[in-house]
């Protein structure tokens, strides 16, 4: 298997689409969409960093092996933010009433 | 060790060499995956919790400075990608201008931080003895535009009304704010530091079609530090603009 080339092209498309969608994040976060602004904030951020993955670092290109190890780091962060949360919002939790450390309440206003 | 030319005994081809080496940095940026996962797994918490003294910390953040930022990393990258591309078709003088010049870009956005980092000490938002989110918009600074004070005044004190515990619970924001952007500044440094090692390589034009390993393996772990960040600016700066 020969090396995998990516011509400048392609990277200049990807780097305005990165742009586009900065662009389109910050106008989203001025607009009012309720529970979604956040949801919108991290699908576009997830779509960029997809497209930083694919190209900019080779993945689409690179081989199978490499692209397992890609996966499974997503997997992983997955299994660590779905249990976590999932833990947060089933279970009785006092977080919203636990007192912060003392070096906060130094200075009381 | 055995070493012909580039090549290291163990591997038969620069190929497989490359590809080797390609995945062990990619497990390592798996490590840093999940370092980074924890933070912004305690960012989702601790900002579901207390919503309300996320929204005003954000608020704070100079979304000018966060916005060129963004836009300054994102080049740094792209002129990473073409120093590789560069590398790849043998122009060994454009390895070493994309190099520079995601150097450069780089120091931009450490030099921006150092001014934003310096505006929240003036604004006594630094998590500690000296914290106060009021003190900001009662004594605004040179750099602050004097139409938003008052309308940050005011929303201040809505945010106070809805949580009186504003000044404890923001301080919780500002140090994951500066907990976060400071680890991916410390991985800029570093990565400013591999980029100065490459640039010496190139200048002794090591990097050849054949050869281009560092530089692929560099722009990984500089791709990466450019999506930490692409999920850091709008969970840092974008919280709650729309009101």
């Amino acid at each position: 298997m020969s090396e995998h080339i990516v011509s400048p092209k392609i990277y200049l498309a990807i780097f305005l689409t990165l742009m586009a969608g900065t662009a389109i994040t910050v106008w989203a976060a001025y607009h009012n969409f309720g529970a979604f602004n956040i949801v919108i904030a991290l699908a576009i951020a997830s779509f960029k960093a997809t497209l930083v993955v694919l190209y900019f670092m080779h993945a689409r290109y690179s081989p199978r092996r490499t692209q397992l190890v890609i996966v499974c780091s997503v997997f992983w962060l997955a299994i660590m933010l779905t249990l976590t949360l999932a833990d947060y919002q089933t279970r009785e939790h006092t977080v919203s009433k636990l007192v912060p450390p003392p070096i906060f309440n130094l200075v009381r206003t | 060790m055995h070493r012909t030319g580039e090549l290291y005994g163990q591997f038969e081809t620069l190929e497989q060499q490359k590809e080797t080496a390609a995945l062990g940095m990619w497990i390592f940026l798996v490590t840093e995956v999940l370092f980074f996962g924890g933070l912004f797994l305690t960012y989702t918490i601790n900002r579901h919790a207390y919503s309300t003294a996320f929204g005003a910390g954000s608020n704070t953040l100079d979304l000018g400075l966060g916005g060129f930022n963004t836009v300054v990393l994102i080049m740094s990258s792209l002129t990473m990608a073409m120093s590789v591309w560069s590398a790849q078709v043998g122009k060994k003088q454009l390895v070493s201008i994309f190099l520079i010049a995601t150097l450069l870009l780089g120091t931009v956005f450490l030099g921006v931080k150092v001014i934003e980092y310096k505006q929240k000490f003036d604004h006594h938002l630094i998590p500690g003895a000296g914290f106060d989110i009021r003190y900001h918009a009662e004594h605004p600074t040179a750099a602050d535009n004097p139409g938003k004070i008052a309308e940050e005044k005011e929303e201040l004190e809505k945010a106070f009304a809805k949580d009186p515990d504003l000044n404890a619970h923001a301080q919780l924001y500002f140090s994951l704010y500066f907990g976060m952007t400071g680890l991916h500044a410390l991985h800029m440094i570093v990565g400013a530091g591999l980029l100065v090692w490459l640039i010496k390589g190139s200048f002794a034009r090591r990097y050849t079609p054949q050869y281009n390993t560092p530089v692929e393996i560099v722009g990984l772990y500089w791709h990466f530090v450019d999506i930490v960040w692409i999920y850091l600016f709008p969970l840092l700066y974008l919280i709650d603009r729309h009101h």
